[in-house]
């Protein structure tokens, strides 16, 4: 079975970002960018099927600035066997990276593809889901556990009230939560072997999919501060002050 | 035009957190539709009908959208989606799960955790773990909506609306249910809840948790925790609060032992009062809590125990 598995190029999540002077978005300029947290969850997954025997092989797929082959690099000096770039200069929301992955997805014919189940910087939560929709394929969204059985996927998911386990027909989209393993680290051998390993590149319009955004970002805003920052001696003056001066218990 | 609301629950009760999203449907001025679908769910449907301002429920009571599954479920809320022009789901697992999925079928793009609704077409949304916020205007001519339920108060329940039957043709047998491991607890509910004290690290051990509890039981708290905390074991996923966990906003949240992380200030620094304990005074909790305690916790929190007795707020 191929993987295919997503791998976006962010703000490094130890970053404060700061909003941009002129409110057009944050400053990204000079700021450490990384892989998405989850999809390194994702890659991590798939390698660990190539070593159970259950892939065979994982392409690593960046949509956005040349940068991303970057993160490519990334996932195969983690253990992915080859890359997919879709390049462009322009913003790409989840809409239209759910149809470029649908594109690929076509090319390709992957009988899983493990996306994060969010990306830190603009938070959607949607790409997968959208995916699945697209393909008709089934989704097992915010998964700590994957177990490949003869007909299909168990995904286990993280949900409000606790877990749920669902049953899906393959081909599937799963999207990663945080508990479903714990990413390596590359190796300096790996990361010398990833450099020989190939990189398609693609230019967006070769698709031929409208990936114009449909939501225009009118001003980007610092959140309402809070003030914060007092002390309390001791557990006494904090129940009178919860008690007397917030009013709260 | 409209607006559907399309109802999380458990099959038995409805999720507060719809409550929230009718308060945000209640924005665009149009009449407000609730869509209820599972089997069996005639009692979810009931309170649903309840729901202060709402025109109508639609009622799918089919037990092929049972668990609400993504792949049954969106299907039957595209057919409906023609009659509307926005539909908000809570921006919780089932409506995260969901969304999207109708969103692209319609396509259209999806507008995620809104927190404020500007104009019809236009909203707030947090991005970069609420490092900013951003507004947003959508082009496209059906709005599919998360929303954020700690932005939007609590829809009354004092409402009266007709419960009409839907259908939709066969959804997509892709996934089944197969079981669900849920926590239980006799506390309220981490995101509703008025007071929440959460535990991170600094707990050191599952067992630890008691005297986070303690402090809970006396104040009629909910329990959460950090991603370490989850992550090491001590309590489970469900409560995570933070980013990619829960949101909360109650009036008053006490982080114990939690550093204060980005990632878990994104989820809590909209309560009303912070209350760190902490025995690090540089620790980013501390620096924005209105009452930081900076000392050992396990010697703060027995002694807070203690406190809340003497000052006859005792366990309920
Ligand atoms: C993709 C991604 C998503 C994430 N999402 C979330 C999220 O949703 N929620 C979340 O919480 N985190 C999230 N994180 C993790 C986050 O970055 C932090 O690692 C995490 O919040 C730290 O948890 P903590 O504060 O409990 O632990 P630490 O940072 O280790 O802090 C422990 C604190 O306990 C204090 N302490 C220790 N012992 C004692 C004692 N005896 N008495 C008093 N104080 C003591 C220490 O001084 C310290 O401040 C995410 C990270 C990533 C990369
Ligand atoms: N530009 C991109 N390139 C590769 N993968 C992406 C990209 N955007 C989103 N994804 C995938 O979709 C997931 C969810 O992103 P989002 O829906 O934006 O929160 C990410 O964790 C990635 O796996």
């Amino acid at each position: 079975m191929k993987v295919l598995v997503g791998v976006k190029r962010v703000v490094d999540y130890n970053v404060k970002v700061r909003v941009r002077a002129d409110g057009t978005g944050v400053e990204t300029t000079n700021v450490k960018m990384s892989m998405n947290p989850f999809d390194e969850i994702a890659v991590e997954e798939a390698i660990r099927m190539k070593e159970a025997g259950t892939a065979d092989e994982i392409v690593a797929v960046s949509m956005g600035v040349r940068q991303c082959q970057e993160t490519i690099r990334t996932a195969l000096a983690m253990g992915a066997d080859r890359g997919i770039h879709v390049m462009t200069d322009e913003e790409l929301q989840p809409l239209a990276v759910a149809k470029l992955f649908k594109a690929l997805v076509e090319r390709e014919s992957p009988g899983l593809v493990i996306l994060g189940k969010q990306a830190i910087d603009d938070d959607s939560n949607q790409t997968g889901q959208m995916l699945a929709a697209l393909l008709g394929w089934p989704q097992g969204t915010f998964a700590s556990d994957i177990v490949l059985t003869g007909e299909g996927a168990e995904v286990t998911r993280e949900v409000d009230g606790g877990l749920e386990t669902v049953g899906l027909a393959v081909p599937a989209v799963v999207t990663t939560d945080l508990r479903l393993n714990e990413p390596r680290y590359a190796s300096l051998p790996n990361i010398m072997k990833a450099k020989k390993k190939p990189i398609d590149q693609i230019a967006v319009d070769e698709l031929g999919i409208d990936v114009a955004p449909r939501l225009e970002t009118l001003k980007v805003e610092d959140p309402p501060g809070r003030a914060g920052g007092k002390r309390v001696a001791d557990v006494e003056e904090l129940v009178d002050k919860l008690r007397n001066e917030a009013g709260v218990i | 035009m409209a607006s559907l609301v399309i109802a999380a629950h458990d099959g038995a009760a409805l999720d507060p957190a719809t409550l929230n999203a009718a308060t945000a449907a209640a924005a665009f001025g149009g009449d407000i539709d609730v869509l209820v679908a599972g089997g069996g769910t005639a009692p979810v449907a009931g309170q649903a009908a309840k729901i202060a301002g709402v025109a109508r429920v639609r009622h799918a009571d089919d037990a092929a959208y049972d668990h609400l599954l993504a792949e049954a479920v969106a299907p039957l809320v595209v057919a409906l989606a023609g009659a509307y022009s926005e539909i908000l789901f809570p921006a919780n697992t089932t409506g995260k799960n969901l969304a999207p999925r109708v969103a692209a079928l319609l396509d259209v793009a999806q507008i995620s955790d809104i927190t404020e609704v500007v104009s019809a077409d236009t909203f707030v949304r947090p991005i970069y773990a609420g490092n900013a916020m951003a507004t947003v205007r959508s082009r496209d001519a059906i709005k599919v909506i998360t929303v954020r339920g700690t932005a939007f108060a609590a829809a009354a329940l004092d409402g009266d609306a007709a419960i009409e039957p839907v259908s939709a043709g066969e959804g997509q047998a892709l996934s089944k249910f197969l079981r669900q491991e849920l926590s239980k607890s006799e506390r309220p509910e981490l995101t509703s809840a008025r007071v929440v004290v959460s535990g991170g690290r600094g707990m050191q051990s599952s067992e630890n948790f008691h005297l986070v509890e303690q402090i809970a039981d006396r104040l009629g708290a909910a329990v959460g925790a950090s991603r370490a905390a989850v992550d090491a074991g001590y309590r489970p996923n469900d409560f995570q609060v933070g980013q990619t966990g829960k949101v909360v906003a109650p009036e008053l949240y006490v982080a114990v032992g939690i550093s204060g992380a980005i990632q878990h200030l994104a989820g809590m620094k909209d309560s009303k009062v912070i209350v760190a304990i902490n025995k690090d005074e540089e620790a980013p909790m501390v620096q924005i809590a209105d009452y930081g305690l900076v000392d050992d916790l396990f010697k703060a929190l027995p002694a807070l125990a203690e406190a809340l007795d003497k000052a006859g707020i005792k366990p309920r």
